[in-house]
């Protein structure tokens, strides 16, 4: 347990060089870009006089090395700024956003993991079968799939045509502002309430984001887990499991799953990162508001603060991510010590 | 004394690719109550796949084509997939050849033994079973608090015990053990050795015993099945076998182990290499390579003769 919190502290400290090379990536990406906040805030027409003056009352005619070495210290002291766009803190627009990436996401991936991993069992279970190849192909297809276009037939098929799932936003319109106020997490928030019918309204707009999300990246782990499973299920302890009378099902789904889904742990861990690009291209298709789309929309108004504070905030997600997937993986295989 | 197991005409196939694998073919052997039989053969020519028919381990696209199984005088071939399940670690157990790699690596020993445990015994409380997997632990003089472990806690030799422990928790009364030995060490071999001799007087164990060493099979075998390219060549009493050899095949076998008793080595190896399974040879499959081969091997099948109280498939006994 003592070298367990050694470890996580220093992949915590791991990650502070991780969002520091990040930060500067994205720093010279947004200034090379064309365009700035000043004159996509005051459109293409505003005279030159006003331009210069905004950009002076913002820092943005000092040296970059100058800009860069400013925004650096003031991300030292935990500050991530003021958007150059609006009057608006970053943090309390990353805090607006963030709850609704984070239950996007959290269902995300539950849905792709329960997908993927019992897709991929039960086609490696019965190998050669017409059942194994059906769920093959829908892990390609599916992989091929761009989330845009998943997202758009879902709306298109479930949304319009059977018309019984709702296609864009958290909620109805008609529904209560003041509900939402303790997490922001909406599902938590009606239960704390008891309002269970805007409850049911938050989940049946998750559904569509959620599988449109964890459909695309289940491709990924249909194979993968179909793969290891194979592997496994040639091993000896499975043999040796049968050998004593166990029940192929519990052998299948117990015994065997176990064991593969060590590798498909790993395969989380570096799939979080996808995952979180998934949910910005979702976040989109469904007008979703959280940090996906709070990133679009100020990469279209160059407000660099804002777009740099967001992608902080996602590499520490991931980086967090990647550390649970970590511990869970420390707690489901003995043989690792850290 | 009873018969505890009669393979009757018994054929295994693989049909893979290229054509079919005959692993086991036309295969017959009776086994004692309480006898422990030695199997013994080159590697490939079926002693695993023989083996794992018993208990219907085979895996796709390994078959039986034919034959019968009779276990206590019920036909295992015909058995229904409810009925091997019961037999499966409760009548008829089986150990492997990797201790390593036999147990399941993510759960508790005590968690496999419970599961077995409860598997077969329906309705046995989960403290009761503990009990019991320390009694078992205890008798294969491990400690029982080590049952709390995982198995990659555990040294190899102790991992086999482990193995064979479970094997062993619902008293079965047939033991199909795959080269129990093969991947432990000398020292560890031995006391093994032991250990399984001393159970199989307080279980009353028949046991099978797949090896390719010899020297286990010496120690502890009444009689031993010799087998070649998936067929029986020879059976017989141990002493017999190892005194008489009467198959020539026996006889190579015999000759290409070390003896350390005789002042001249004599260590010859077989020329020739095992058959092909899948176009086996006409006639007798160790005809390539025996020294005595006359024109019918060539084309006949050998039947089984008697002789001296032995049975075994070769020409020159006809
Ligand atoms: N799954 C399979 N597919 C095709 N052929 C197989 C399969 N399993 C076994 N065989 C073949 O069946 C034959 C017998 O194999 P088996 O494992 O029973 O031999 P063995 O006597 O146990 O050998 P060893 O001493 O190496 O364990 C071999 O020729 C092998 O190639
Ligand atoms: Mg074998």
């Amino acid at each position: 347990m003592k070298n367990l919190a050694r470890y996580i502290i220093t992949r915590l400290l791991l990650t502070i060089p991780m969002v520091f090379i990040l930060l500067s990536i994205v720093f010279v990406v947004l200034r090379v870009m064309p365009g700035d906040p000043v004159s996509s805030m005051l459109g293409g027409h505003a005279p030159e006089r006003v331009i210069e003056q905004k950009k002076e009352e913002l820092g943005l005619n000092r040296p970059l090395s100058i800009q860069y070495l400013d925004y650096l210290w003031q991300i030292c002291r935990l500050d991530l700024g003021e958007s150059m766009v609006f009057k608006q803190r970053v943090t309390k627009a990353i805090a607006e956003k963030l709850p609704a990436t984070i239950e996007l996401t959290i269902f995300g991936i539950l849905i792709t993991l329960f997908l993927g991993v019992f897709l991929g069992a039960y086609a490696a279970d019965r190998r050669r079968t017409v059942q194994d190849y059906v769920i093959r192909l829908y892990g390609i297809v599916v992989y091929c799939i761009p989330v845009y276009w998943m997202g758009l037939m879902l709306q298109l098929i479930f949304g319009i045509w059977l018309d019984i799932l709702p296609i864009s936003g958290r909620t109805s319109p008609r529904v209560f502002a003041s509900t939402f106020e303790k997490t922001g997490l909406y599902i938590i928030d009606t239960i704390l309430v008891r309002d269970f019918s805007a409850l049911g309204d938050v989940l049946i707009h998750l559904v569509l984001p959620a599988f449109t999300l964890g459909l695309v990246l289940s491709g990924i782990f249909v194979r993968l887990t179909r793969a290891n499973m194979l592997d496994v299920l040639r091993a000896d302890y499975i043999i040796a499991a049968e050998a004593r009378g166990i029940r192929h099902k519990k052998i299948v789904y117990k015994h065997a799953l176990k064991n593969a889904f060590i590798p498909i742990l790993t395969m989380m861990g570096l799939q979080i990162a996808l995952l979180m690009a998934g949910a910005v291209l979702t976040e989109t298709t469904f007008s979703w508001p959280g940090m996906g789309r709070l990133l679009l929309e100020r990469i279209y108004l160059r407000d660099y603060p804002t777009i740099q504070g967001v992608i902080i905030m996602i590499a520490l997600i991931v980086a967090m991510a990647s550390l649970v997937v970590d511990i869970i993986y420390a707690i489901v295989d003995p043989r690792v010590r850290y | 004394m009873a018969t505890i197991l009669e393979i009757e005409d018994l054929s295994v196939h693989f049909p893979i690719h290229i054509g079919t694998v005959r692993a086991v073919e036309d295969v017959s052997l009776n086994l004692e109550e309480g006898e422990v039989m030695g199997l013994v053969g080159e590697s490939g020519c079926g002693k695993t796949t023989l083996g794992f028919s018993i208990l219907r381990l085979l895996r796709p696209p390994g078959r039986i084509v034919k034959g019968r199984i009779l276990y206590h005088g019920q036909d295992i071939v015909q058995m229904s997939e409810k009925e091997i399940l019961s037999l499966r670690g409760r009548k008829i157990a089986m150990i492997f050849q990797d201790p390593l790699t036999s147990l399941n690596p993510l759960f508790r020993i005590d968690q496999q033994f419970i599961e077995t445990l409860l598997t077969h015994e329906k309705g046995l409380h989960k403290r009761a079973a503990f009990t019991r997997a320390g009694n078992m632990l205890e008798s294969l003089g491990i400690s029982p608090e080590r049952l709390l472990e995982y198995p990659h806690q555990m040294s190899g030799g102790m991992r086999q015990r482990i193995m064979i422990g479970m094997g062993l928790i619902l008293s079965p009364d047939l033991l199909i053990a795959d080269e129990p030995t093969t991947s432990l060490d000398v020292i560890v071999e031995a006391q093994f050795l032991d250990l399984l001799n001393d159970l199989r007087k307080q279980f009353n164990l028949t046991i099978i015993l797949i090896t390719h060493n010899l020297g286990n099979v010496a120690q502890l075998a009444d009689r031993i099945t010799v087998m070649y390219g998936g067929t029986i060549a020879e059976v017989g009493e141990a002493n017999a076998i190892f005194d008489n050899p009467l198959h020539p095949y026996t006889q190579g076998l015999l000759s290409s182990i070390p003896n350390i008793k005789l002042d001249k080595p004599k260590l010859k190896t077989m020329p020739g290499s095992p058959p092909d399974l899948v176009n086996p040879p006409s006639g007798c499959v160790f005809h390539p390579r025996c020294p005595y081969a006359k024109d019918i091997c060539k084309v006949q099948k050998p039947e089984t003769f008697s002789k001296d109280g032995r049975l075994v498939s070769c020409w020159l006994y006809g």
